[in-house]
């Protein structure tokens, strides 16, 4: 039986999550925004297989849901990335905000 | 002889199913849809509506006569009636779609669609020219139709359709220049002087309702005793019954729409406004005696406001110098006098002056027409601006219009009260009846010197309008006088037939001392029967009548003279030559100055609180600047303060749905 690693790799988890909220929070470049979001679904990721081992497969197979919508989100993400280039010349978020009430 | 309460049985029996009562409603209605497509798809044709137009109204005429000798051969208690269907039905409230002829309606009839008939025949002379030719025929025959659902009602909402539709043609017809401004103003104000009597009609309707539960006449007049004598209900019912009526029959107060109301084509002023829809009121008041007979109040107020407008009108007419005003001031001022024979009980008086009067204000507003419209050409051939209508512009046209002065003459002599005429007899039996009241009621006595004075005035300004029209110099203009003359056949001939029946008219009810039978007394009998047999009316005989006849017969030769003296004393100066009034001719030609009045105190103050309160405070500021922009601006101002959190920076909209999803897990995990 392996050594009981839950803490420590919930610890890193979070640790992991957190970088990926600051990240969200403070950076500007959407393509750092988006490293960002994918930073966060690995950190729940992650969490998924941490506790898979205690309570059963259910964790594993969330784990490959969410591998699948991160890939496309990546898809569809990078090419609106693309687009905002193309339009824009920037991906500085502060100089895209169409939404500006 | 049936008792009376056997002949007001409600079912009256209807006799002779195939009389073609349905006939004389169709033939006017079928007119007026033939000359309405006319007027809409070729406005310019003429030939068919000079034919259908008065067609109609004359075979309804002889319809109307088929339905008279049918009536005179069932006997009193009979009437022709047709049910076509049932209108309104509401719990006990059932009416009927039902017209009547009774005895009562029938003699209307004839006087409606008779003078009616000739009146049409008339207007193919005088609207020859008129581009609304089609239109105008139109409206005439839908002013029959409405007319006659009027009188022929059996009941008193069936009469309101007649009602209302008679003002409806009489609006129509009055505005039928329309693009004259006055002539549309002059129609609006008809229209809504009268809504003023329709009110105190509706009103009167529901409270029969409430106490009698019909509003069926027969059944009224059946009905009607059940009510407590002069009690405040039948006296409150009659009341706005005469209310109704003295908008329609222009009576003081609302008397003012119809000297406006000339603003019409002439032959219009002859049928609606003084032969037969202003007749109206008088008819629904003899319609409505049984509830009159119960209330002497009312009767009274009835009375007191015919004499005073007869008299009012009178002293107007006296110093008016359109033809047409002195007409329309005369016609009020003879409405008011049969307000004073049916308020004094005398209904018969009242009717019998009505049917006269028909004819002979027919001939003078026709005879008025022939002059108005030689005149016009006169003016028209050397186009010049006088005035056609202006008895200062006219003077000796006997000369050119021997027909028309002849007749005009008749008619003038029988409204005077020259004896033989047809207006001495009937004015004359008003005049006796009213003394007669007088032994029971004092206050009768002085109506009955009120309506003397009035009969002499009529005179007076009949005098005077035939002295300025048809005698003495020419005032016209030299031009013009070459370009005077006769109204074509097709105008002189009605105006002959309506002149005969002027002159003759008086055998329908020639009293006794003249060697008659008093024939419309006992024609009449079954429709007034409830009112005789409650207020009988003592008609003075004797010596007494003598007197009151002779003095009448008097009082039409003096005023004649005067008015005649009066204008042939010094020349009249023409329109443009004349010098404004002073004193109280000044008042009189100014109509006391009550249109100022009316003016100032109903007219501005309503136009004032429309504007400035209902318009410009409760519509522009209240509702749209308060409710509904004050609402908008609200909701946009919430709108701004939420848009604030719209910057478009992505990062503070993490953040806020970080810190929000932080405090959900905070309140979860707790």
């Amino acid at each position: 039986m392996a050594p009981d690693l839950l803490g420590p790799t919930l610890a890193l988890s979070g640790i992991l999550f957190s970088i990926g909220v600051l990240g969200a929070l403070l950076r500007r470049n959407a393509i750092i925004l988006f490293m960002c979001v994918e930073l966060m679904l690995n950190a729940v990721n992650l969490t998924f297989v941490a506790f898979a081992r205690y309570y059963g497969f259910g964790g594993h197979v969330l784990v490959f849901f969410v591998m699948t919508v991160a890939a496309a989100e990546a898809a569809v993400g990078l090419a609106i990335m693309l687009a905002l280039f193309r339009h824009n010349q920037t991906l500085d978020l502060q100089d895209i905000n169409l939404l500006h009430g | 002889m049936l008792p009376a309460s056997l002949l007001l049985q409600a079912d009256v029996r209807s006799i002779g199913a195939g009389v073609p009562l349905w006939l004389l409603l169709l033939l006017p209605l079928a007119g007026f849809l033939v000359n309405a497509a006319i007027a809409f798809v070729r406005p310019s044709s003429k030939t068919l509506v000079s034919v259908v137009g008065p067609g109609v109204v004359l075979s309804s005429f002889a319809v109307a006569v088929a339905c008279f000798r049918q009536l005179q051969a069932a006997g009193a208690p009979e009437a022709l009636t047709l049910n076509l269907w049932r209108w309104i039905e509401a719990g006990d409230l059932k009416i009927d779609i039902a017209f009547r002829l009774d005895h009562l309606s029938a003699l209307m009839v004839l006087v409606i669609t008779g003078v009616g008939g000739l009146i049409h025949v008339f207007s193919v002379g005088y609207m020859k020219a008129d581009a609304g030719y089609a239109r105008y025929f139109a409206y005439l025959n839908l002013f029959i139709v409405f007319m006659l659902v009027l009188v022929l009602g059996s009941s008193m909402p069936v009469l309101f359709i007649g009602w209302e539709g008679v003002g409806l043609c009489s609006y129509l017809l009055i505005g039928f220049w329309y693009g004259v401004q006055a002539n549309a103003d002059a129609g609006k104000k008809a229209f809504i002087m009268n809504r003023i009597g329709d009110f105190g009609f509706l009103i009167a309707m529901f409270l029969t309702w409430h106490a009698l539960g019909t509003l069926d006449f027969a059944e009224i007049a059946a009905r009607a005793s059940q009510l407590p004598a002069n009690g405040t209900l039948v006296t409150a019912i009659a009341l706005f019954i005469a209310l109704g009526c003295v908008g329609k029959s222009a009576q003081i107060p609302l008397y003012t729409w119809l000297p406006d109301a000339m603003a019409g084509p002439t032959p219009v002023s002859a049928l609606i406004h003084a032969a037969t829809m202003v007749t109206a009121g008088v008819y629904l008041v003899v319609r409505s005696n049984a509830l009159f007979a119960l209330s002497p109040t009312a009767s009274l107020v009835v009375a007191v406001v015919g004499a005073a407008t007869a008299l009012f009108a009178g002293t107007i007419g006296l110093r008016q110098n359109d033809i047409k005003k002195v007409l329309a001031f005369s016609t009020v001022s003879q409405l008011g006098l049969m307000f004073l024979a049916v308020g004094s009980g005398a209904y018969v008086a009242g009717i019998f002056h009505l049917v006269t009067h028909a004819f002979f204000k027919a001939v003078l507003f026709l005879g008025a027409g022939s002059v108005i419209h030689a005149m016009h050409h006169a003016y028209h051939s050397t186009h010049s601006h006088g005035d056609p209508q202006d008895m200062r512009n006219m003077g000796g046209l006997k000369q050119w219009m021997p027909w028309t002065s002849a007749l005009m003459w008749i008619a003038t002599l029988a409204i005077a009260g020259i004896p033989v005429f047809s207006g001495f007899f009937s004015k004359d039996e008003i005049l006796v009846a009213v003394f007669g009241r007088g032994a029971g009621q004092g206050v009768f006595y002085v109506l009955w010197l009120v309506a003397s004075i009035a009969s002499l005035l009529t005179a007076v300004y009949m005098g005077r309008l035939m002295m300025m029209t048809f005698h003495g110099a020419n005032r016209t203009g030299a031009a013009e006088q070459a370009q005077l003359h006769e109204a074509p056949w097709v105008m002189t001939l009605p105006l002959a037939v309506l002149g005969l029946l002027s002159l003759a008219g008086g055998l329908i009810n020639l009293p006794h001392f003249a060697g008659g039978h008093e024939w419309l007394e006992h024609w009449l009998e079954p429709v007034l029967a409830p009112s005789h047999d409650l207020v009988p009316l003592v008609m003075p005989e004797g010596t007494t009548e003598y007197g009151l006849v002779g003095l009448a017969a008097l009082l039409g030769v003096i005023g004649l003279v005067v008015g005649a003296k009066a204008v042939l004393r010094r020349p009249t100066l023409t329109a443009t030559e004349a010098v404004p009034e002073t004193g109280f001719a000044r008042v009189l030609s100014g109509q006391y100055f009550v249109d100022a009045f009316y003016d100032r105190v109903i007219v501005r103050p309503v136009q004032w609180f429309a504007r400035t309160v209902l318009w410009k405070t409760i519509d522009q500021w209240l509702v749209d600047s308060v409710a509904v922009m004050g609402s908008a601006r609200l909701l946009q101002g919430f709108g701004w303060l939420g848009s604030r959190f719209e910057t478009g920076q992505l990062g503070l909209y993490l953040l806020v749905f970080v810190a929000g999803a932080v405090w959900v897990l905070g309140v979860v995990l707790q």
